[in-house]
């Protein structure tokens, strides 16, 4: 589904990502891990479309399709959906008005008719239940005055409107006590199945005690160090990351 | 038409041959030639006027313009319908070219207290209720264009709340320019008075029949009593060819509210004065502005606010989206007397710049003479929230409708002010409309 080759990446000429290769496939769910500054968070936002991302070589594709060639909403009709690490507030712009123009934006793309006020009301009141959030918030300015859980709530709200094929979530555990962290995972969990791909970007292991991975993969100084299956996060939590760094390449360390 | 240049003199030649209404009143005579010498002496604004600096008025005096102090006869029904605001029942009086079309208005119903009047027929039949309140809020120095409106009063709205009373419906003045190709200038003169404890709203529309050049010198001044109540919405959206300047004066007594809305979405040249003294305490003022320029037009809003009194307030914010090659001008200036103790004051004015033609000079100004005030002003520049562009972006929302969405936000804050709900959903309508011509917008 997701193919990501030899991704060479910088920021303001300093290179972020170097040689970063992933592969993903439909039904499954990776979580990439990793220390701060290991371009775990620009691999998001590349695959989102954020601009001020230079790909100096490398390729992402999604289902046959040259992902770095689409706009952002482009990229988001295509069934990619990236839940912010700092979802952004939008003052004067209610949530509502947010989510109908977005999951109508994707249903006009998929050649689907647009949902009216009725019908989409409806659709998301039953999403509501499923990230536990109360109708109020859909009459609220996008995230603004939210708290950090509400935030990353609405997020899994918006994931659930709008079905991805491929969804990335970006740090969505930080900052959320430990119910929060479990109406966030069983929202996640909710939305696995066989067509459906989820990418885990996280920096603790307290996540994956509730959404279970298929594979985890450590990334340190812009590149997978190391891959295995959901012991590999144990592991970790154990060593911590200086222990894959060491084992796997003594210049990581420098690198970062 | 003609190449001649206006100058205050062709303004003050031609106020002479007018045919005002009572003329012959003594102290209406007076105040006319007062006037009359005051535009005299400072002519019409130039650059090298502070107040002027970046507004130049040369696209108006290239021109002439006839002023119009009677009738044209206009009454087109069928212009007035497709203005209509649906939904809203009001009090309605309408002007062409500053001039009172009976036909078109209407004030059935109006309670006992209230009385709505066209300002000729007052001045005609019982001047004597207007002497001592035509003029009285004006600034003391005013400005050529305000003077050379003073100089004709021929007419306009007079608007007298009684005591107590709670109007029903709102109050609508329409001030339509009306003669096409006929480089016509009105000068309507409105004066509102709001009696102790009365609660009114007023819409003051200006708009135009066809796309013609024309200009408007409008002046209205408000004068609340004890704990009296205005909502006053001011909206310009004239042709894209005319020009406009526009007066707003007030003097709030104790306890007294003004809520004054300024919207502007049309006109090729806007100016908008605003004068509010705050003469005694409790008196509040709520200054909200909202400016669409796009092309090359130029609105310039220039607002004073004076506390005279101890512990009155004053809010203020001004919001300008600015598209294409437009300017915009924003000065706000408070002044706090000596002795307005607990004065409470806060001023806002921001921009958004959509365009890098576009720009906007922004001025805050404030003059303190008392020492135990709480005063505050914030001005800012800027383009929309690139990361809230890609936050809608990355939920499937298109380029141009997240950044429309956007702008329409920023709007907002000034629209979900009002309270009338077919007013605001005409404006909003007004607003979405003109901005979704914003295909591509540089950031």
């Amino acid at each position: 589904m997701l193919n990501v080759e030899n991704l060479n990446v910088a920021v303001a000429d300093e290179p972020i990502l170097k040689g970063l290769s992933l592969q993903v496939n439909a039904g499954e769910v990776h979580a990439i891990m990793g220390p701060n500054g290991s371009g775990k968070s620009t691999l998001a936002n590349v695959i989102a479309g954020r601009e001020g991302y230079e790909i100096t070589s490398g390729s992402v594709v999604f289902e046959g399709q040259n992902l770095l060639e689409l706009a952002p909403e482009d990229r988001a009709r295509q069934g990619i959906f990236l839940a912010f690490q700092y979802p952004v507030e939008i003052p004067g712009v209610n949530n509502v008005y947010m989510l109908k123009a977005a999951v109508n934006a994707i249903r006009k793309h998929r050649g689907d008719e647009e949902l009216d006020a009725i019908d989409f009301l409806k659709l998301v009141r039953e999403k509501l239940k499923l990230v536990e959030m109360k109708e109020e918030f859909l009459h609220r300015p996008v995230n603004v005055g939210f708290s950090g859980g509400e935030k990353k709530r609405n997020e899994i709200l918006q994931m659930a409107l709008l079905e991805p094929r491929l969804a990335m979530l970006d740090e969505t555990d930080s900052g959320l006590d430990i119910d929060a962290l479990k109406v966030v995972a069983s929202g996640v969990n909710g939305l696995r199945g066989k067509d459906r791909a989820i990418v885990l970007v996280t920096h603790y292991q307290r996540l994956l005690d509730f959404i279970v991975p298929d594979h985890v993969h450590v990334l340190a100084g812009g590149r997978v160090l190391k891959s295995g299956g959901k012991e590999l996060a144990l592991e970790l939590e154990e060593r911590g990351y200086g222990w894959v760094e060491q084992s796997v390449s003594p210049s990581a360390e420098t690198a970062l | 038409m003609s190449q001649a240049v206006s100058t205050a003199e062709d303004y003050l030649a031609a106020q002479r041959l007018a045919n005002l209404p009572a003329v012959g009143t003594a102290w209406l005579d007076i105040r006319r030639n007062q006037a009359r010498s005051l535009l005299e002496g400072v002519g019409l604004p130039t650059p090298r006027q502070e107040d002027w600096k970046y507004t130049n008025i040369r696209p108006i005096t290239r021109s002439t313009f006839d002023p119009v102090s009677g009738s044209s006869g206009w009454n087109d029904q069928d212009f007035l319908e497709s203005i209509q605001l649906p939904g809203l029942n009001s009090y309605r009086l309408v002007f062409a070219d500053g001039i009172l079309v009976r036909e078109l208005s209407s004030c059935d119903g109006l309670p006992a207290g209230v009385t709505i009047a066209s300002v000729a027929e007052i001045l005609r039949a019982d001047s004597a209720k207007l002497e001592n309140l035509l003029g009285s809020a004006l600034p003391t120095s005013p400005h050529g264009f305000t003077a050379m409106n003073s100089s004709f009063i021929a007419d306009g709205a007079y608007l007298d709340i009684g005591p107590g009373i709670v109007l029903d419906k709102p109050v609508e003045l329409v001030f339509i320019c009306a003669c096409a190709g006929e480089d016509r200038l009105g000068m309507p003169r409105n004066l509102i008075v709001g009696r102790p404890g009365s609660h009114a709203s007023v819409i003051e529309r200006y708009l135009s029949v066809v796309e013609a050049r024309s200009l408007t010198n409008a002046v209205s001044e408000v004068i609340l009593e004890e704990d009296a109540q205005l909502t006053h919405q001011r909206i310009t959206d004239e042709s894209s060819r005319s020009f406009h300047v526009g007066g707003l004066f007030a003097r709030l007594g104790g306890d007294s509210r003004l809520d004054a809305c300024s919207i502007t979405l049309g006109g090729s040249l806007v100016r908008n004065d605003v004068l509010v003294n705050l003469d005694a305490s409790g008196a509040t003022v709520d200054l909200a502005g909202l400016y669409l320029a796009r092309g090359r037009c130029h609105i310039d809003n220039h607002t004073h606010v004076v506390h005279n009194s101890p512990s009155a307030r004053s809010r203020e914010l001004y919001k300008g989206i600015l598209n294409d090659r437009s300017r915009a001008v924003f000065h706000g200036r408070i002044t706090v007397q000596a002795g307005a103790q607990q004065t409470d004051s806060e001023q806002n004015n921001q921009n958004l710049l959509l365009s890098r033609e576009a720009e906007v000079d922004t001025k805050p100004q404030l003059e303190i003479y008392a020492d135990d005030v709480k005063c505050s002003h914030g001005a800012t520049v800027g383009q929309l929230d690139e990361m809230a562009v890609l936050y809608l972006r990355s939920r499937g929302i298109g380029e141009s409708q997240a950044r429309g969405i956007l702008t329409h936000a920023f709007a907002g804050e000034i629209l979900e002010r009002i309270e009338l709900d077919s007013l605001r959903l005409h404006l909003d309508h007004c607003v979405s409309h003109r901005l979704s011509s914003v295909e591509r917008v540089v950031s």
